[in-house]
């Protein structure tokens, strides 16, 4: 249509000027950057920042690595490797319970297995309240609740990646192709049969990826929720921070970090291998 | 031609039954089943404690309900703090990871450049906020620049590392064709590269933008600033209602940064314009 009317003969001086934004483009662009400019503005006026602490930061820092050096290495054996592998126990089975708890909702959220609009949003809204609680807090109100210790923890981990689990498995599911579907149909398979032989084999790669994946980040979690008392190597760090003994710290810190990076490096290979 | 086809009665070589059982996956099962038996065991779960703790979660519930702003100062002062150090460091941290991640693109970048680049990504994702905010604690003392601290180096991470990858994966023809008109290197990164770009970094920056307000409610917990601090310490004080209501309120300016997250990306992505032509 624009290619027709620009082709058309046209009076000279009434002749279209190109624009790249409407009107309401340029309004709507221009709000978001005075609110963006508004709120940095506004947020840095008020944030409470006591200039003093930061002249002499890089003093602390110099004295926290000094403290943190040379790393209790000893303490490893007695202290840190438990936690640590209970940090990964913690990581793996929350995932796992998370999947239990996430395929059915994950199913029930996606609308063409499902085609009930009304249990759609249902299981919608239990996956986005699950996804916008942070597993700190989740961690809290579970130690509250069955007191310190990896249970809560597992409980957090595993409530915090239904959300994300059960979101990612429903469209995965609403993106299948439905030949395969329909076939089985024809066939008269029940409807367990065509969940198991037709949606699942269109969904495994999909799924393993968004396991592997969930199990990555729950790694790096698991390993904060001790902070709060739910269990794993974030209990030692918080007993050592407490104790200020900053080169037990340091360990601590190494530890994870190591997890995290042996971790992904074993997500990596595991998904090139199954992919 | 009317006649049935012979049906061998021994299946011919390369014949694949169908749903035949995959013994490979059924040892994996088992394996599956055999490991959380021992994690279960290890941890320390029972049936009765998890009997307990639901005898203790009735009552939890029973005095989260109803919610009760016991100190509206202090919910109204770590809210406004939580999203002031939400806006400052996303603004920092995107400031700082652009020319990070270009640093970091391998396609635009010597190996020289692009490899310190690469390692301070990786080594500022390495450490959940909330660890890295206990160093800054540390280093410049309980309040709101630490948590400011903590979330610039988290977004870093991850912009510098989403924003390398998006320029890696751009179309190199444009990028010759504005260097062929013997424009500067400035001027390549402008013309030629970030026009390819811009919209996946509107996608990544909102979501930087949504993931760092949901930790700046988070690092108070350890002392870095925001609504966490309140939050912790009515859990320590067995205020359980004020926690229902800071954690409603939390929630509640969550999902409304996702909205306003999402008509950003409106605005930007153009989605409308194609839609109304």
């Amino acid at each position: 249509m624009s290619a027709a009317s620009s082709a058309a003969p046209q009076a000279p001086g009434s002749s279209r000027v190109w624009e790249r934004f409407t009107p309401r483009q340029r309004l709507s662009r221009f709000a978001v950057y005075l609110g963006l400019v508004a709120a940095i503005v506004a947020s840095a006026r008020t944030v409470e920042v006591i200039p003093e602490f930061l002249y002499d930061a890089p003093q602390q820092v110099q004295d926290l690595l000094e403290r943190m050096w040379p790393i209790a290495w000893h303490h490893y054996a007695g202290g840190v490797h438990d936690a640590l592998v209970d940090t990964l126990h913690i990581a793996t089975l929350g995932t796992l319970l998370a999947i239990v708890m996430a395929l059915p909702v994950g199913l029930a959220a996606a609308g063409n297995l499902v085609p009930n609009r009304i249990v759609n949003h249902l299981a919608r809204l239990v996956l986005v309240s699950s996804r916008s609680v942070n597993s700190l807090v989740w961690a809290l109100l579970f130690v509250a609740v069955f007191g310190p210790g990896a249970i809560a923890g597992t409980l957090a981990i595993a409530f915090r990646s239904v959300g994300f689990v059960g979101k990612l498995v429903g469209e995965a599911l609403e993106e299948t192709d439905r030949g395969t579907i329909e076939a089985l149909q024809a066939a008269g398979a029940p409807w367990a049969s065509r969940l198991l032989w037709g949606y699942w084999p269109q969904i495994k790669p999909a799924f393993w990826s968004i396991a592997l994946f969930r199990w990555d980040i729950n790694v790096r979690e698991s390993a904060v929720l001790g902070l709060v008392g739910a269990g794993g190597i974030g209990m030692a760090l918080d007993t050592a921070m407490n104790l200020f003994q900053w080169d037990r710290v340091a360990l601590v810190l190494f530890a994870i970090f190591a997890v995290v990076v042996i971790a992904e490096l074993a997500v990596t290979h595991l998904r090139q291998r199954i992919l | 031609m009317s006649a049935a086809p012979d049906l061998p009665s021994v299946p011919p070589p390369g014949h694949r039954e169908a749903f035949r059982p995959d013994w490979l996956a059924r040892a994996g099962w088992l394996l599956l089943a055999l490991y959380v038996a021992y994690a279960v065991g290890r941890l320390d779960f029972s049936v009765e404690r998890f009997v307990t703790g639901l005898d203790n979660g009735e009552r939890f519930l029973a005095r989260m309900f109803p919610p009760r702003i016991v100190q509206p100062d202090s919910l109204l002062k770590g809210l406004t703090e939580s999203l002031e150090i939400a806006v400052l460091a996303s603004f920092a941290g995107i400031v700082l990871a652009l020319p990070i991640g270009l640093l970091a693109a391998r396609n635009l970048m010597p190996a020289w450049a692009s490899w310190p680049a690469r390692a301070l990504i990786a080594a500022a994702r390495s450490f959940h906020p909330v660890i890295v905010a206990i160093i800054f604690v540390k280093a410049v003392g309980f309040g709101a620049l630490a948590g400011i601290g903590a979330l610039v180096l988290a977004s870093v991470g991850f912009i510098g590392k989403l924003f390398a990858e998006a320029i890696e994966e751009i179309s190199a023809k444009q990028v010759e064709a504005v260097r062929a008109t013997g424009a500067s290197f400035m001027n390549v990164i402008l013309f030629g590269v970030m026009p390819q770009v811009f919209s996946r970094f509107i996608g990544f920056a909102t979501y930087q933008l949504d993931s760092n307000l949901r930790n700046s409610t988070m690092v108070g917990i350890v002392g870095a600033g925001g609504i966490g601090g309140t939050l912790f310490s009515a859990f320590q004080r067995f205020d359980y209602d004020f926690v229902a209501a800071i954690l409603l309120s939390i929630i509640a300016m969550i999902m409304l940064g996702e909205l306003l997250a999402g008509w950003v990306r409106g605005v930007f992505l153009e989605r409308g314009r194609v839609d109304q032509e």
